[in-house]
Formats: C-alpha cells, structure tokens, sequence
C-alpha cells in the first residue's frame, strides 16, 4: 500500500515538473501584440513631434498643403476659425502666411463668395500637419516627383 | 419714549468721542503702544491672509460659472500644462500684482458678485451671450495696461529669440520694434474665443493705435 502511494506521488510530481517546463518552454516563444509580460507595465507609447519649419513638399499635384506647424490648439468651431486668422485675406498678406486657394471661396453652385466657403471650413480635414515618425507598415509609395515621366 | 431714545444715543456717542479725545491717565504710553502695534500687526496681516485667499485658483472655481466654463477650456493648454511644470493660475492673469492695481480690481470684483447674485452667466448659454462683450472688457484691459500681467513672466528684454522658432522669433522682433503688446495677437491661448472674435480685435486695434 505504501509503495503504492509513493509511486502515484512520484509520477505525479514528474508529470506536474514536465508539465511546468512545457509551459516554461511554450511560453518562451509566444509573441503577443503585447511584449511586456501580463503582470508587468507596458512600455509607454513612442512620442512624436510635429515638424515645424519648413515647407512640405507636395507628393503629387493635386495635393492638399501640407501644415508645417502643431495645429493641436486652434479653435475651429460654430464661433471661430482660427486657422483663417492668419491664412485668409487679408490676414494672410499681414501675418504672410500662404494664401487660402481662391477655390475655396467657391460654393457648390460654382459662385464665388466672399467668405470661406462651409464646404472648406473644417481644414484639418484635408490639411494636417506630419509627425516626424516612421511608417507602421513597410509601403511603396513613391512621390510623383520622382515620375520621370514629369515635363 | 421716543424723546428719550435720541438724547440717550447721543450721550452714548458722546461718551465714546469724549474717552476717544480724552489724555488716558490709567494705561502709560508703552502699553498702549504695545497694544496698537500687535492690533495693527493682526489687523494688517488678517486683511492680506484674507485678500490672498481670494487670490488662489480654489476661490475662483467656488463659483460654478468659472468653473464650467472659463476653467474647463483652459484645462491642457499651455499656461496649465506644460513640459516644466510651472503653471499660470486665474489670478497670475486676471489679478495685477502691484498692490494698488490689485485693490482696484478686487474692488471692482464686486462688481461680478452682484452679477453672480443676479444669475448673469449661470447657463452655458448666458455665457456664450455674453462672452464678447466679457473678452473685450479683458482685451482692452490688457491693451491699456500693456500686459502687465503677461509681463510678469513673459518679459520682451528676457526674450533668447535664438532659441524661439523662426517664425516666433520674426513676428517677436517685429512686434517689438512697432512696440505692440502681447494682447495684440496673443487671444485666445487659455480660453475659447467668442463669436466675431476677429472684428472686434480690428476694432480694438484700429480704435486704440498705440505710439
């Protein structure tokens, strides 16, 4: 009876030992989305800066400008714009900032207004400013300015 | 009865003024001395701990209009979050340091616990009614005294332009050398602004030219 016991105890204990060294190995080569360790804090996020400065190139021609500036902080709602204080006329010639396209002040029956048109309004929509960070996913996009199929 | 009364108060007052006029013979000059100065030392100091409590960001969010509105806006932008750490309060902008100028606005600060009585801004949309006339008031203000205000920290000759970005560093010289003030652009940085903010900054500009 006794030897019994002992040996049950003993092949449980080897099985319960493989058992915790096959989990210790398995584990070893997961990779989750996650790299920390379920009890551990994951690392914070990378932080990016917008690029200030200079003028971004365009990519192709029919490109929305670029925003070479954080734009974060302005105000654009029902009471203000505050993107036009420095870029519609005739701020833009006072503050020289570039000028808003003159097809923005077109509304959608083709006549030209005065004002922004509500169609152009929001204009982080198109236009945005560009974190200096490196592309998620590998891609081959190459600006048209290296086509030299270009006149 | 009613003869009585006047002539009874009279005699009090009298009474007072007589012991108020009167050379005292019982206390020696020392002590009453003494007595004036701790009075005064508790007096004084009583009045400022009180007028400095009045001064904090905790009294201006005890009313429900600055919290709701004004505060919630400024929340995250630069003057109450930043890399350093150091934060400009509602009294850092909206209260003068210089002792006089500051008495003069707590006093004109009644002014606003009338309205908080009457319930001028006690709705969100009451605020937003009201909002340009307030911004201008605070715009003319500053533009009147200069930015006092901003200058307390933000000092023209303290400016290392070398180490502002370009375009800062251009429009700063150039504001500098027109001698403008930091109200002429600087609006809305801490709180939303308000319906037809930018025609009333051109009529504050062009109705106020500065020399």
């Amino acid at each position: 009876m006794k030897t019994k016991i002992k040996a049950i105890a003993l092949a449980l204990a080897l099985a319960l030992g493989i058992g915790v060294i096959g989990v210790a190995a398995v584990a070893a080569d997961v990779k989750s989305l996650r790299p920390n360790a379920a009890d551990q804090a994951d690392s914070p996020p990378a932080i990016y800066k917008v690029m200030e400065g200079n003028r971004h190139e365009r990519a192709y021609r029919q490109q929305p400008p670029l925003v070479p500036h954080p734009t974060d902080k302005y105000e654009i709602d029902v009471k203000v714009n505050q993107c036009l204080r420095c870029h519609e006329w005739p701020y833009s010639d006072q503050e020289k900032a570039p000028k808003i396209s003159d097809l923005h002040y077109i509304d959608r029956q083709g006549v030209r207004q005065d004002t922004v048109n509500g169609n152009r309004y929001f204009c982080k929509q198109c236009h945005v400013p560009q974190a200096d960070a490196k592309p998620l996913v590998e891609n081959k996009f190459q600006p048209a300015t290296l086509n030299t199929n270009l006149r | 009865m009613n003869n009585d009364n006047p002539a009874k108060e009279k005699g009090l007052l009298s009474g007072w003024w007589a012991v108020l006029t009167k050379p005292t013979s019982k206390w020696s000059m020392g002590g009453l001395l003494l007595v004036g100065v701790i009075l005064g030392v508790v007096g004084w100091g009583g009045f400022n701990w009180a007028l400095e409590i009045t001064n904090t960001e905790t009294f201006c969010l005890t009313c429900h209009e600055m919290e709701q509105n004004v505060y919630r806006e400024y929340r995250g932008t630069i003057h109450d979050a930043n890399r350093s750490g150091v934060r400009a309060t509602c009294p850092d902008c909206h209260v003068p340091r210089p002792w006089f100028y500051k008495i003069i606005r707590k006093i004109q600060a009644s002014n606003e616990i009338l309205h908080k009585i009457l319930g001028s801004i006690d709705t969100r949309e009451k605020f937003e009614g009201k909002r340009i006339e307030l911004a201008k008031h605070v715009w003319e203000a500053m533009k009147s005294t200069d930015s006092r205000e901003c200058r307390n920290c933000h000092n023209f000759g303290a400016f290392d332009l070398t180490r502002q970005s370009l375009r800062a560093r251009n429009r700063h010289s150039e504001a500098e050398q027109q001698g403008k003030t930091c109200i002429d652009c600087h609006k809305g940085i801490a709180h939303q602004l308000p319906a037809g903010a930018f025609k009333a900054e051109r009529e504050l500009n062009e109705s106020q030219p500065k020399q």
